[in-house]
């Protein structure tokens, strides 16, 4: 391997990419022939570094200084004070209330995150395996297969305690166990990469960033559960994710760690991808397993379980991109390692996406258990000046919001659905008084209503029956007898639907009603919008209520 | 029908095999060959994986991303995904909806441009962000900002 005075590493995640990333690194490059500086600085393009709000980024090792927003202009600055005279360009580095962090080990924003699943995004190439195993990746697979029976396998990750990170928080080694002991010569792994929730983009930046970890969580379930092959199951929107899979497949067949007799063992396993066509329910296991099937993506009655009967009827896991993710690390350090991080019933770190109203929005991975004030000030620096931290919401379209009283709650599985949210697959959105809760809740019904399949009754009308009282409330059209409506449409739905999205949508209305009930009432008593965001039309409005009443 | 042959169909159909669970993965690749599923085409891949009109017409229409007529030159998403929403991007969709005349999820009288809404483009520490024609991502979006690159592409 070739040695460099130093490595420059610019994030060709989708963000940054977008923000002007490209510009710039074509301009640095050329600033290096310029200076004849090609042999001693090498450039990789890395996957996402998680601050995408301030990208494009780039870290310059060995120092480890942090540029943000570089633009084509500034490559001619960069080269010549800091590649040729070691004098970092201070107005380009990450700046804070003020104060200028050097490196990236000082900024608060990556300093107090513990990266498992985010290991490698950021800091290696995803487009060539050989980065990935310098970083010691396919070492765990080749020790599951080679020193590790199946039981031991599944023995270790039921240790770690790791629980599912699509949103259910089902424990892994169970559902792998499950699949194990069903006898059958065909298994399936699948690793869900739909990411439905619109708000969130952990797995595509995973994917984009170290698409590798999944393939090789990927094999050795396949190992663990006696599978020949695997499916990854992604949305078609994110073309570069799938571009970078393409890639780590075909690399990884060529080196003998996918495909027939993996390492020289009897092992064989493959994967192939295949795209989903915009359709929010294809995130729920049976749904995707009809759309892998080629069919209508809808969910199919449970039991039988995708564990028992899957995809072609055969026994299938299903699994969450971020959830595989960790299975590498999980079988290298073992179950101990991966319980250091967390809490006892929810060992390990979650990736949040981080967005909405707070200072520094991105990705960020911390132990299970940490509180929500830690990710939204220390680690988000806080709220815009002038605004305050209303709620935040997490779990997307089937989960709730968390007033600032619950700021203290530590995000785990256990305590977030005794507050009425769920963790889900780790959207995070901020709200500050901006934003009404009563429209908030609208936003949501209104996707779900959108993507409902329409198999089942309660989803497809019970859900349009709320949808249609709540416009009624931010019109100034409501009653107070609608409040109790909407509560008791809102738990038949969740008993009767078929499937999670039924089971789940009416979180968000039951949510903001229980924290947030005085904005509902301001609407309908008061006829006003506290945040002033839904347009009660006024005087008109009355006038509508009056005609109502006098007929 | 008079038998037509769609050399990109069978293409797609190579690759993923006559069966029909490839129906999904062969729609993909015709719609971007052909940037629409024509009515033929559709009675065509019917007769090739064996699957009944009526069950391949299902699955089309199942599916936001299929498409049973032509697109507009330039699709225009515009992200309604909950963080772009909270950041403003209602107001990004109004404001290019009323320059082109049209409603969210139309096309202009002259084919050109359409402006439809998706869910999240994975984009969110850019919010309000848009997506014109699959690629080019444009991001902190303001109402004028969107206005701006919109008359890039006119
Ligand atoms: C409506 C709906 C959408 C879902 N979307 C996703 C998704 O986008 N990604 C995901 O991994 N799981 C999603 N799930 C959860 C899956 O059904 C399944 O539980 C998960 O993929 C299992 O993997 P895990 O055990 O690793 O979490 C969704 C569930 C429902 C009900
Ligand atoms: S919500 Fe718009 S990009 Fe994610």
């Amino acid at each position: 391997m070739k040695i460099y005075r130093i490595h420059a590493l610019i994030c060709a995640g989708a963000q940054c990419l977008a923000a002007g990333g490209n510009g710039f690194e074509d301009a640095l490059k050329e600033e290096l022939k310029k200076h004849d500086l090609t042999e001693e600085v090498n450039i990789v393009e890395t996957g996402c570094m998680g601050s995408c709000q301030l990208g494009p980024l780039m870290v310059v090792y060995p120092e480890g200084v942090i540029y943000t927003k570089v633009k084509p202009d500034d490559a001619k600055e960069i080269v010549e004070e800091h590649f040729l005279k070691g004098r970092p360009v201070k107005r380009l580095l990450w700046k804070q209330e003020e104060k200028q962090f050097p490196t990236l080990n000082d900024v608060p924003f990556f300093a107090k995150q513990t990266k498992i699943v985010l290991r490698n995004c950021g800091i290696i190439n995803p487009e060539d395996i050989t980065e990935y195993i310098a970083q010691g990746g396919y070492e765990a697979l080749a020790k599951a297969i080679t020193e590790m029976t199946r039981e031991d396998v599944i023995k270790v990750v039921k240790d770690s305690g790791l629980r599912g990170r699509g949103g259910a928080g089902f424990p892994t080694g169970l559902k792998w166990e499950l699949a194990y002991k069903q006898n059958s010569d065909t298994k399936y792994i699948i690793c869900n990469a739909d990411e439905g929730d619109p708000g969130a983009y952990m797995d595509r930046s995973v994917l984009e960033g170290d698409p590798h970890s999944v393939l090789e969580g990927m094999a050795i379930a396949g190992y663990a559960v006696g599978a020949q092959k695997g499916y990854i199951y992604i949305r078609a929107e994110y073309p570069l994710a799938i571009k970078r899979l393409e890639i780590a497949i075909k690399q990884a067949r060529a080196s003998g760690l996918l495909g027939k007799n993996i390492l020289g063992t009897n092992f064989s396993f493959d994967i192939e991808l295949r795209m989903g066509a915009g359709a929010f329910v294809c995130g729920e296991e049976t749904a995707l397993i009809n759309s892998i099937e080629g069919k209508r993506g809808e969910p199919r009655k449970k039991p039988p379980f995708p564990v028992e009967k899957g995809v072609f009827g055969k026994p299938t896991v299903i699994n969450n991109v971020e959830t595989l993710a960790n299975i590498p690390v999980i079988i290298e350090k073992g179950a101990s390692f991966f319980r250091k991080f967390g809490t006892e019933k929810s060992p390990g770190t979650k990736v949040f996406a981080l967005a909405g109203k707070v200072n520094i929005t991105g990705l960020v991975e911390v132990p299970l258990g940490t509180s929500l004030r830690t990710i939204v000030f220390d680690i988000g620096g806080g709220i815009p000046e002038g605004h305050t931290f209303k709620a935040a919401q997490t779990g997307g379209p089937s989960g709730g919001v968390i007033p600032a009283e619950h700021l203290d709650v530590p995000m785990d599985y256990e305590n977030l659905p005794q507050l009425g949210t769920i963790m889900g697959s780790g959207g995070l959105i901020i709200m500050d008084e901006t934003s009404c809760m009563v429209d908030v809740a609208k936003f949501f019904l209104k996707f779900t209503v959108d993507e409902s399949c329409g198999k089942c009754t309660p989803c497809r009308e019970g859900t349009r029956q709320m949808l249609n009282i709540l416009e009624k409330i931010t019109t100034g059209n409501g009653t107070m007898e609608d409040l109790d409506r909407l509560e008791r449409l809102g738990n038949i739905i969740k008993l009767t639907s078929l499937c999670g999205l039924g089971q789940t949508a009416p979180n968000p209305v039951l949510s903001t009603l229980r924290y947030f009930r005085d904005e509902y009432i301001a609407h309908i008593k008061d006829k006003r919008c506290p945040s002033n965001v839904c347009s009660m039309k006024g005087e008109k409005n009355e006038r509508k209520v009056l005609n109502r009443r006098l007929a | 029908m008079e038998a037509k042959n769609f050399p990109a169909v069978d293409m797609e159909i190579r690759k993923w095999g006559a069966k029909p669970e490839s129906l999904i993965q062969v729609l993909h690749g015709t719609q971007e060959a052909l940037g629409y599923l024509p009515k033929e085409v559709l009675v065509y891949i019917s007769e090739k994986l064996n699957i009944p009109l009526s069950k391949v017409y299902g699955v089309v229409t199942f599916y936001n991303f299929f498409k049973l007529t032509k697109d507009a030159d330039h699709v225009i998403m515009t992200c309604m995904g909950t963080a772009c929403y909270v950041k403003g991007g209602e107001a990004v969709l109004n404001a290019l909806c009323e320059k082109l005349g049209i409603k969210p999820n139309e096309i202009t009288k002259d084919g050109k441009f359409a402006v439809r809404i998706v869910r999240c483009l994975g984009c969110c520490g850019l919010a309000p962000a848009i997506a014109v024609d699959g690629k080019d991502i444009y991001g902190k979006l303001t109402p004028e900002k969107a206005i701006e690159i919109l008359e890039r592409y006119m």
